[in-house]
């Protein structure tokens, strides 16, 4: 992996997309849920405000994500470098996926399911989202967001199990949903099938997604939408022993309903007033 | 890879001579849900009462499942392999049987504390380990889900190789009474977040206190439904934030589902919720932190003639179908405050005098009173 790093670095001409650093992490196996920070963000020193506290050899790694590394240090470096790369890409990249641009990117990885699926059996599938449980590196590893269930799992793979939480963030999934409503998954059915096929090529992204966003977001301010009462067609799953409800688990079941229907019928009262 | 062995399984059809056929199944790749069902418990008839009309060429899975020489001309089958899939299938409803059974249950609770199910993939459920659980008795309905008894969920197995194994080879019972007969394993309904107040990004495994016994550092767990789970639940719920905020119920990206994994504190609060899932007694703390509003309503209904609550009892129970019609001039009525309410955070807004005042006493004592939810319109009769 690092040999390969070095290679692609060392053919030179840095201009091209493919060979660069964050190109090449983008592609190793394990970082499927990362998306690409654009440049422009990464140099623009102010979005990395605090940041060279966080990381050691701060300007080093920055140079390395930005391939603007000396080939002279490289060598003796490189490891422990591309540790701290690692970790700045992480941290930018949690800063990154909450801006406006950062937000259509993920939502792409997010309609092409880079993020897996529920694994709760009522929730059919339902595309998943990263989140971190805290904001501070080195604490707790990425967990996977459903937006039906609004629950959070284990990734299956341990490959994914070891990624820092904090390069996505705490804030990442449900700011998608604050600034996307519309894609707020349904509470029942199958998850809205539209959604994997408007995967796009990467050429005319750029302006379609702008269109699209736009599209999206003016949808989702419409009043149209209303979500006070959607738990309401929630699927759960009851136990049952030969067809009969268990006493206990039912009656928690119910307690649990009764919070449900408290807090829609608070809603709806909220919504009524306006 | 694990295909191929499965292929390879199946095509040499005899296994070897020192492994039964049961042993062999059960070791595949994607049989590792499955124990060893025993052999006495296939050979009597009447545990296995109308499987022969769901399992094609009945007698000769039987031979193939308790490893016997087919004696006969095998000529009639076209194909063995079929009788390898109608083997599979009678083994998998027997097993549905099995494990309901002392013996059964037995070899699933040595599995489900070797994890040979796995465990939840639910961050808060803390790894809580899982039973295997067919949503149909049925064969060839669904495929095996894995049933987690801390938040009463089924799950899809993480691994793609349980994908081809049958639901209803376990069943819809079994994971219900195994969490039954094995209540040590099974958490209670119940759970009260750790007094030290503690971050609630850190599920899990902090001492908490019992309900009862609140005195002592570690309590030991009781739960006092003797017939209830018996084993601490992992009771956090996911809370949403944006920079450290709590995203809003108002929001409409805001919390819906919270419902689902909350637990009340105590085991009283369960049965504060009537058998048709209304809320017995008032303690809507919710709705009060909000508005004043409210509290008018609550005073209005001082006045209010409680014969004329007699009358609109019976049309209540009929209006209580149609939820959300919001009926103000009935008010909010509290009969009796539970002495032993658990969960008051806020304050509760009746006025005293409501207990006392002429009009309220008598229905305090024995009519039903009838109670309007402030927030849904929903009716609620009370009944002491």
């Amino acid at each position: 992996m690092l040999g390969r790093a070095v290679e692609d670095i060392s053919t030179g001409s840095d201009s091209d997309y493919s060979n660069s650093w964050i190109s090449w992490f983008l592609s190793s196996k394990g970082n499927e849920y990362f998306c690409e920070v654009d440049e422009d963000y990464i140099l623009d020193r102010f979005n990395l405000t605090g940041l060279n506290s966080d990381v050691s050899n701060y300007s080093q790694a920055l140079e390395l994500i930005t391939d603007n590394l000396d080939d002279e240090i490289q060598d003796e470096l490189r490891g422990a470098l591309d540790v701290q790369a690692r970790l700045l890409y992480g941290l930018i990249h949690a800063r990154w996926i909450v801006t406006a641009r950062g937000l259509a990117k993920m939502l792409e990885k997010f309609k092409r399911v880079d993020f897996g699926r529920c694994p709760r059996v009522l929730c059919q599938s339902q595309p998943l989202l990263p989140v971190g449980l805290t904001d501070t590196p080195y604490e707790k590893s990425v967990k996977l967001y459903c937006g039906r269930c609004e629950d959070i799992y284990s990734p299956k793979s341990s490959r994914h199990g070891s990624i820092d939480g904090a390069y996505f963030g705490t804030s990442f999934p449900h700011l998608l949903f604050l600034v996307y409503p519309n894609l707020i998954p349904p509470k029942s059915g199958s998850p809205d099938l539209s959604f994997g096929s408007r995967s796009t090529d990467a050429e005319s992204g750029k302006r379609n997604r702008r269109m699209r966003e736009e599209q999206e977001v003016t949808e989702g301010v419409g009043e149209l939408i209303s979500t006070a009462s959607v738990a309401m067609k929630a699927d759960r799953y009851r136990p049952r022993i030969y067809g009969f409800q268990l006493n206990e688990t039912a009656k928690l079941q119910r307690w649990q309903e009764a919070i449900r229907d408290r807090q829609v019928a608070h809603l709806e009262e909220l919504e009524e007033r306006g | 890879m694990e295909e191929v062995d499965d292929q390879e399984g199946y095509t040499s059809s005899t296994p070897t001579s020192t492994l039964t056929w049961i042993s062999w199944f059960c070791s595949l790749p994607g049989h590792e849900y499955f124990c060893e069902v025993s052999e006495d418990f296939i050979e009597d008839d009447f545990n296995l009462t109308g499987l022969n009309v769901m399992v094609p060429f009945w007698k000769e899975a039987m031979d193939m499942v308790l490893d016997v020489e087919p004696d006969e001309d095998t000529s009639k089958i076209p194909d063995v392999s079929i009788v390898e899939a109608s083997a599979e299938l009678l083994y998998g409803l027997v097993h549905q049987r099995y494990i309901l059974t002392r013996a059964g249950l037995q070899a699933m609770v040595d599995k489900y504390e070797n994890s040979v199910f796995g465990v939840c993939p639910r961050v808060y459920c803390v790894g809580c380990n899982v039973v295997p659980c067919g949503r149909s008795d049925l064969p060839g309905l669904d495929t095996v889900k894995l049933f987690c008894p801390n938040c009463n969920d089924i799950y899809t197995p993480p691994s793609s190789r349980f994908q081809g194994v049958d639901g209803a080879f376990f069943g819809t019972t079994f994971s219900h009474l195994f969490f039954q007969s094995y209540r040590e394993l099974a958490p209670a309904p119940f759970w009260k977040p750790p007094s030290s107040a503690g971050s609630s990004l850190s599920p899990g495994r902090s001492p908490r206190n019992g309900s009862g016994s609140s005195a002592s550092r570690p309590p030991p767990f009781v739960n006092p439904n003797q017939y209830g789970g018996q084993k601490r639940a992992a009771g956090n719920v996911y809370v949403p934030r944006i920079y450290g905020f709590k995203v809003s119920d108002r929001a409409k990206c805001g919390p819906r589902m919270q419902w689902l994994r909350l637990r009340p504190e105590s085991p009283e609060e369960l049965d504060m919720v009537d058998w048709r899932g209304r809320w017995i007694d008032e303690e809507d703390d919710y709705e009060d932190e909000d508005e004043d509003e409210e509290d008018e309503d609550d005073r209005q209904m001082e006045d209010f003639d409680p014969d004329a609550v007699d009358e609109e009892d019976d049309d209540e129970e009929e209006e209580e179908e149609e939820d959300g019609i919001p009926d103000r001039s009935m008010g909010h009525y509290r009969g009796q405050q539970h002495a032993d309410s658990l969960r008051p955070p806020t304050p509760i807004h009746l006025p005293s005098s409501a207990r006392t005042s002429p009009t309220a006493a008598p229905l305090d004592e024995n009519a039903a009173a009838a109670a309007l939810s402030r927030g849904g319109g929903k009716v609620k009769v009370v009944r002491y």
